[in-house]
């Protein structure tokens, strides 16, 4: 699949939620059956520092393609975490690096994106693509 | 005088609106409060008719303006109880009047002088302090908090010394909502012979405040907390140290005669208040402690009580949930955390049903330390609160739990 069809599917599956709460419920179960990163590899140059919930992310460079894992305390974070990785893990970092994750205004949560809600989700997009810049040097 | 709470709750247009289609409930009162349309009133008049620049004109307008920027700090004078207007000087806020007098009270400081804050502190009546202490070579010295989010007044008295100049302590903590024996810390305080700064940012709203009475040297608060606008605040000091400290900021206003080798200061408030004031701030401000004042205080008063008593009852039965902060005597607000769950996510699912919380440290990380816990979230009513919405929140609160369990 491509990076768009990874996102469309996500909108899509958004698409069936009309309510609030369902959408988050989605975003918890995520959070609660993500793959999560190893406790050893949650160490302090991993760590993002958003204001209120800490996220941690470790990238891996393997065949010209990058895999990701993460973590966060809180559920939410870890939720949108989830998904930010289910559209880019596997990805080229060029395609990584140019990414245009518009699935996240589509599926109305670019209020987590915005530096004031301070959750770390922003830093951890700007880390994403950071580690892909790293991985085509 | 009788108490209706559906008829206050129409002079506030921001309660009556719907977030993510669910009526809003506004529980955070503690960052900041809503406006009655009388100050909103107050600001849109001001610019559509009277704006001109105050204490300097030889114009009508000017002149106005000056008049209700003026009549303004006496209202704020009489409801703080000051002895006179001049020791009431405008600010930005809290933060900004607290500034002041670290910066310039901290001037008169020496090597080896302290300063009593405590551990319940705003980072606003903490940080300022670590730079006089930088700069002045002082010494920050902490009173403890109990468990339940009391003083530990007995390390306070250890704290005490000579060496003491200022105590500088909230009057209500915004966390843990914990309402501190101020006048008790005052007396002891000046028996060593330091002044005492109290914070009134979380007090100035919903309890009655008599400067005299208190005996404090500084209170400072915002006017954004308690029904006026951003930006404007009040320090309110004793005339004979305000006159025994040197200017804060140079500039307009604040001068009585300018050369290039020597200038002499105005007298008090205008020595403090330098440059053109954020004068519609000032005339609004006035505007809502009016507006306060000719509110029945203790019906006000037993309306909050009510609504902290009924929703901490009903919240301590939550399975898991722990409220942070059970001081004997507390202004209405609930920090609370629910065993295993993040604060953040309890206060996004609760957005998304409507309810506004403030989720975090609240700019008391020294504090969570103590607790030891990421953050809390925290729910503080205003009289404009309903018991209807301390149910809704309830609701809320157990659906939210639910789902993240
Ligand atoms: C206890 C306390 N002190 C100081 C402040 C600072 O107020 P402001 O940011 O309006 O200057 C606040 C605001 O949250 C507060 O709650």
């Amino acid at each position: 699949m491509t990076l768009e069809e990874k996102q469309q599917e996500i909108i899509d599956e958004f698409s069936i939620y009309t309510d609030w709460m369902e959408k988050y419920e989605y975003i918890i179960d995520l959070g609660k059956s993500v793959k999560t990163i190893n406790e050893d590899l949650k160490t302090d140059d991993r760590l993002i520092d958003g204001c209120q919930s800490r996220v941690w992310v470790a990238s891996e460079f393997k065949d010209g393609k990058l895999f990701f894992s993460a973590d966060s305390d809180a559920i939410i974070t870890k939720g949108i975490i989830a998904l930010l990785i289910q559209v880019l893990d596997g990805e080229s970092p060029e395609t990584i690096v140019n990414a245009d994750l518009h699935f996240i205004k589509d599926i109305g949560l670019q209020d987590h994106l915005s530096p004031t809600r301070a959750n770390g989700l922003l830093s951890m997009v700007k880390q994403l693509k950071k580690s892909a810049l790293l991985a085509m040097r | 005088m009788g108490f209706s709470v559906e008829d206050i709750r129409k002079q506030f247009p921001a309660l009556h609106q719907e977030v993510f289609g669910k009526p809003l409930v506004y529980f955070d009162n503690g960052a900041t409060s809503q406006k009655p349309q009388v100050v909103i009133d107050a600001i849109e008049h001001y610019y559509a008719k009277e704006n001109a620049n105050i204490h300097r004109g030889v114009h009508y307008l000017s002149q106005k303006a000056t008049d209700a920027y003026e009549e303004a700090r006496r209202i704020v004078q009489r409801f703080i109880h000051a002895k006179n207007d001049y020791e009431v000087l405008f600010t930005k806020g809290a933060t900004d009047g607290i500034n002041l007098v670290a910066f310039s009270f901290g001037e008169l400081l020496e090597a080896g002088d302290e300063i009593i804050i405590s551990e319940m502190e705003h980072h606003s009546n903490i940080v300022p302090w670590q730079l006089v202490c930088q700069r002045k070579q002082t010494v920050l010295k902490v009173i403890p908090i109990l468990d339940n989010g009391e003083l530990d007044m007995v390390a306070f008295e250890k704290l005490l010394s000579k060496r003491t100049k200022l105590v500088a302590v909230t009057h209500a903590s915004n966390t843990l909502g914990t309402i501190n024996p101020v006048k008790e810390i005052i007396q002891k305080s000046h028996a060593v012979g330091a002044k005492v700064l109290i914070d009134g940012a979380q007090s100035i709203q919903h309890l009655k405040i008599d400067v005299q009475d208190l005996d404090c040297d500084f209170y400072a608060f915002s006017s954004h907390k308690v029904f006026g606008p951003t930006g404007a605040g009040v320090l309110y000091g004793k005339e004979a140290v305000l006159n025994s400290m040197p200017p804060y900021q140079g500039g307009g206003d604040m001068i009585d005669k300018v050369t290039f080798e020597k200038t002499t200061f105005n007298e008090l408030p205008f020595k403090f208040e330098a440059g053109t004031p954020h004068i519609v701030g000032g005339i609004a401000t006035g505007v809502a402690l009016k507006y306060l004042q000719e509110l029945d205080f203790e019906s006000v008063h037993q309306h909050e009580m009510e609504l902290l008593n009924y929703a901490q009852a009903e919240m301590k039965q939550i399975e898991g949930l722990r409220i942070i902060g059970t001081a004997k005597n507390k202004t209405s607000v609930i920090s609370f955390v629910v065993d295993g769950l993040h604060p953040f996510d309890i206060g996004t699912l609760l957005d998304k049903q409507g309810i506004a919380v403030r989720t975090g440290h609240h700019c008391t990380q020294p504090l969570m330390e103590r607790y030891g816990i990421v953050g809390t979230v925290r729910a503080s009513f205003a009289f404009y609160n309903t018991k209807e919405e301390v149910d809704l929140f309830l609701k809320a609160l157990k659906r939210s739990i639910e789902l993240l369990k």
